[in-house]
């Protein structure tokens, strides 16, 4: 097998996803009629000439093989993509132990393992301020700290390895609860005192109120680098726009620019945004669909903008997000379905993962993502993307493998 | 490095280009109404060469090769199997999605082994052909189905194939490396075009042999070594081969991330570059997962959907898994329809007004999108909870509520414009709308615009059957 020196059982994603399924239904296994103990593997015997079939009629043929070698040809790219640090410590006038950088690719994403992106894929876990309705997979794990923002916080750093935190300020919203700016900021110090790993700051929604409580948050919490989360071409119109910019300009923190699925709203949004800070402070969202329900649209629209700024394309040079909590969204995720489809309590954890996945194949740079088994793959996933192997491992003998 | 510098790329092909090679006799046969209709809508990959029945004639034999090179994708198509559920693999023209379209959905097969009793089998291909489901008005399936020699035994190998074969027309892939074990198999289905899986480094010239003589398509497998892997290529090819998939080789764990750079260079290499020797179908194999560490049943299965699902957005034309769970096939098909969606075309739905059981004035009036999977899931629950009422569909560019309203396709403005155009006023005499409840921010905005009444629906619609007994009709002095 390949090289390991630490316990087998921390990087088997099965003993953990067992403990994070259970107490609920039993995964069924319908096909199976084998114990675990039972599966075997085979080492291959060499497989020689010694069979020759003679065969008469056949045109005349190489009798040894043609040596071909193989040379990846890398392509190299104009332009690259801008490099954005999220998070400060003391020394940058924050209060974080660590910070995280994202961006800095030169090529697209994961095409030759000699350039591996520069930096390597940062993983966010949600926080929500109140309660929210959230399918059970989803509470589940988080039980115990569900109305204790700061506790979740630290639940998603200690124990899920989250590399940053995203606070979402629900409770803001006009239509739900209306909370104010003032509190929301309360909830936020809350948090940066709970852990030290950078923050993302989401809003409501509502331009007005989102500029509002962003630009309090922004005074209260200044010098931290927030990923403020998020400033739209409606906060434009409604003339809120330059207020929060200002804010996060004058008190060190980062913008994400959320546009729906359409590339030239978010160059628009980013040129608006250029009046008032360094592009080195901006981070796209260009939108996360769920699978099933136009996860295409959002893994070709973050090919072609990462295609465009290698390019050249200046207005699209920016680390990208991605929601992939919005996996969720998808009924497929959550609703009890014929047991053909299997529960929904493992449904919906894989349904968040391979959402996720697909975005890390487009270039996503940051995820915000919830369900444990979902982060702990990506984490496994993105390190490997990160440092590719270079032994080439066993032939996996799956043709006799009894399974 | 085999490159064929002059070949054109399907972006850089005019319309012109194909013209010049079509009968030019604006015969209509097509069903265009003259050649060069014909010639852009087959150079987008709307038609194809065989739409047009002339060119298949003697007479334009020259005109029908040369398109036909012109035209022919980096990665040639390779068709397994016979007759109705035959599968074509590969055929693919570029590297990104958004560039053209993809072509032939990665076909997605199903394991057994030599080892099964002759009712698991069947038991088995029951539960593959049996797999279905519904999504946006299409029956999803699986396509095929892999045979294993676990036994590594000629005899009950070939009895295994024999009860396949007779149980299901599907395609079939016979695995192993053995040649004389492949023989007995192949020697089972010499009408059915197997895939051989497969010629490697040590039995290439006995599996070569074995090909050519029962003329089925041939994997090569060079886990891991790309180089190997064009020599293999390069090597069948001289021997007469043609229909040639490649196994890069799917490696579980760490391994994963080699694998996905070794798909994505070989495409890129034929897609890019015209490096011949990549210009084949390449073979994923999650099922490698169930090869890699002792685990629990279920982590392994998890591992092989992730392995699947990333295959099919890097690059695999055909996949073998062993996994049968719901959980792990679902995403697959759904993702896999997705992907081979033209880009360029949402997936949408007409929009209008449509009536469901019999509605009278009174009748709830509800609003939605034009993407076609929130259209089919509306219509599925109103449906299903037998509800007399008026949908509108609006025209929101075939993208779904929640998008539409973040994007601006679905506005207070575009609601009332809606609302007009489909004269909303003569379906229902109360003048009052329900929107969708992931639309509720646009409740207010949308009664100041349109002067109608809003209520805010639930937010996914198998709500439905309940909101409509609990809030219709609508109370007055709300």
């Amino acid at each position: 097998m390949t090289r390991k020196n630490h316990n087998p059982a921390e990087t088997v994603l099965g003993q953990r996803l067992l403990s994070l399924l259970s107490g609920v239904e039993q995964v069924e296994f319908e096909n199976f009629k084998m114990e675990i103990g039972d599966l075997e593997f085979f080492i291959p015997v060499g497989i020689g000439g010694a069979q020759g079939i003679a065969l008469s009629d056949q045109p005349p043929r190489p009798t040894a093989l043609i040596r071909e070698g193989f040379d990846p040809q890398t392509v190299s790219y104009p332009s690259s993509i801008r490099e954005v640090t999220l998070g400060a410590t003391q020394k940058d006038g924050g209060s974080r132990a660590s910070t995280v950088t994202i961006g800095g690719s030169t090529t697209p994403p994961f095409f030759n393992f000699e350039y591996p992106p520069r930096n390597q894929t940062v993983i966010a876990m949600d926080v929500f301020d109140m309660d929210v309705s959230l399918p059970k997979a989803l509470k589940k794990p988080v039980a115990d700290v569900l109305h204790d923002p700061g506790q979740w916080a630290k639940m998603n750093v200690e124990q899920f390895g989250a590399e940053v935190v995203t606070v979402h300020l629900m409770s803001t919203d006009p239509l739900i609860e209306d909370r104010s700016p003032q509190k929301a900021a309360e909830t936020v110090e809350e948090v940066l005192q709970a852990v030290d790993v950078p923050l993302i700051i989401g809003g409501c929604g509502d331009p007005k109120k989102d500029a509002a409580v962003f630009t309090e948050v922004a005074e209260r919490a200044s010098g931290e680098r927030l990923l403020l989360n998020s400033v739209t071409l409606d906060m434009a119109e409604a003339k809120t726009l330059e207020g929060v910019a200002a804010a996060a300009q004058e008190h060190g923190h980062v913008l994400l620019a959320f546009t729906g699925l359409e590339l030239n709203s978010a160059k628009e949004l980013n040129r608006r945004l250029y009046e008032y800070l360094p592009p080195e402070e901006i981070v796209m969202d260009l939108t996360t669909v769920a699978l099933g329900y136009g996860l295409e649209y959002s893994f070709t629209i973050h090919e072609r903008a990462r295609h465009a700024a290698l390019m050249g394309d200046t207005e699209l040079q920016h680390p990208t997000i991605s929601a992939s909590t919005n996996a969720w969204a998808a009924r497929e995720a959550w609703l009890n379905m014929d047991p053909v489809y299997s529960p929904r309590e493992i449904r919906g954890p894989i349904w968040e993962t391979i959402n996720a996945l697909t975005l890390l194949l487009a270039g996503v740079d940051i995820f915000m993502m919830m369900h444990p088994a979902a982060v702990r793959t990506m984490q496994e996933i993105r390190s490997w993307l990160m440092q590719p192997d270079t032994a080439v491992p066993p032939r996996p003998d799956w043709v006799r493998t009894r399974c | 490095m085999k490159n064929n510098e002059n070949k054109k790329s399907i972006k850089e092909i005019s319309p012109i280009d194909v013209y010049k090679l079509l009968p030019k006799t604006n015969c209509q046969e097509c069903g265009e109404a003259n050649c060069m209709a014909f010639a852009t809508k087959l150079v987008n990959g709307e038609y194809t060469i065989p739409d047009c029945p002339p060119l298949l004639t003697e007479e334009y034999s020259g005109f029908l090769k040369a398109l036909g090179e012109l035209l022919a994708p980096p990665v040639r198509a390779v068709s397994i199997g016979t007759g109705e559920h035959a599968m074509i693999v590969g055929g693919k023209h570029v590297l990104y999605r958004h560039d053209f379209t993809y072509h032939n959905p990665t076909p997605i097969t199903i394991d057994l082994t030599d080892t099964m009793s002759k009712d698991e089998i069947h038991n088995r291909i029951s539960n593959i052909e049996g797999f279905r489901y519904e999504y946006i008005g299409r029956e999803l399936k699986l396509d095929g189905i892999a045979i294993r020699s676990t036994s590594d035994e000629p005899d009950t190998f070939s009895e295994t194939v024999k009860t396949a074969a007779a149980a299901t027309s599907y395609p079939l892939i016979l695995c192993t490396l053995d040649p004389a074990v492949m023989e007995a198999g192949l020697a089972e289905v010499p009408d059915r075009r197997p895939l051989i899986y497969a010629a490697t480094e040590e039995n290439w010239q006995e599996m070569a042999d074995l090909a050519l003589r029962f003329d089925a398509p041939l994997a090569a497998s060079a886990p891991g070594d790309i180089a190997l892997l064009r020599t293999l290529a390069k090597t069948l090819t001289a021997c007469g081969i043609s229909d040639l998939v490649l196994d890069p080789g799917t490696f579980p764990d760490e391994g994963f991330a080699r694998t996905i750079y070794n798909f994505s260079m070989l495409r890129k290499a034929a897609c890019t570059f015209n490096d011949e020797l990549a210009g084949f179908p390449l073979l994923g194999t999650p099922i490698a997962a169930w090869a890699g560490e002792e685990l629990s049943r279920d982590a392994v299965q998890w591992k092989e959907t992730y392995m699947a699902a990333m295959l099919l957005s890097r690059y695999a034309d055909l996949l073998i898994m062993h996994s049968m769970e719901g959980w792990s096939l679902l995403p697959q098909l759904i993702w896999r329809f997705n992907l081979y969606t033209d880009p360029r075309k949402p997936v949408s739905v007409e929009p209008g007004v449509r009536t469901f059981g019999s509605p009278d004035k009174g009748s709830p009036l509800l609003i939605t999108t034009n993407y076609a999977l929130t259209y089919f899931t509306v219509e599925a629950d109103i449906k299903s909870a037998h509800l007399d009422c008026y949908l509108i569909v609006a025209d929101t560019s075939g993208i779904s509520v929640e998008s539409a309203v973040a994007g601006r396709y679905l506005t207070s403005d575009s609601i009332a414009e809606t609302l007009k155009t489909y004269e909303a006023e003569n379906l229902v005499d109360h003048h009052t709308l329900i929107i969708p409840g992931l639309a509720a921010r646009l409740s207010g905005e949308t009664e100041e615009a349109s002067g109608w009444r809003v209520l805010v629906g639930p937010k996914d619609s198998s709500g439905l059957k309940r909101y409509i007994e609990e809030y219709w009709p609508p109370k007055d002095d709300e």
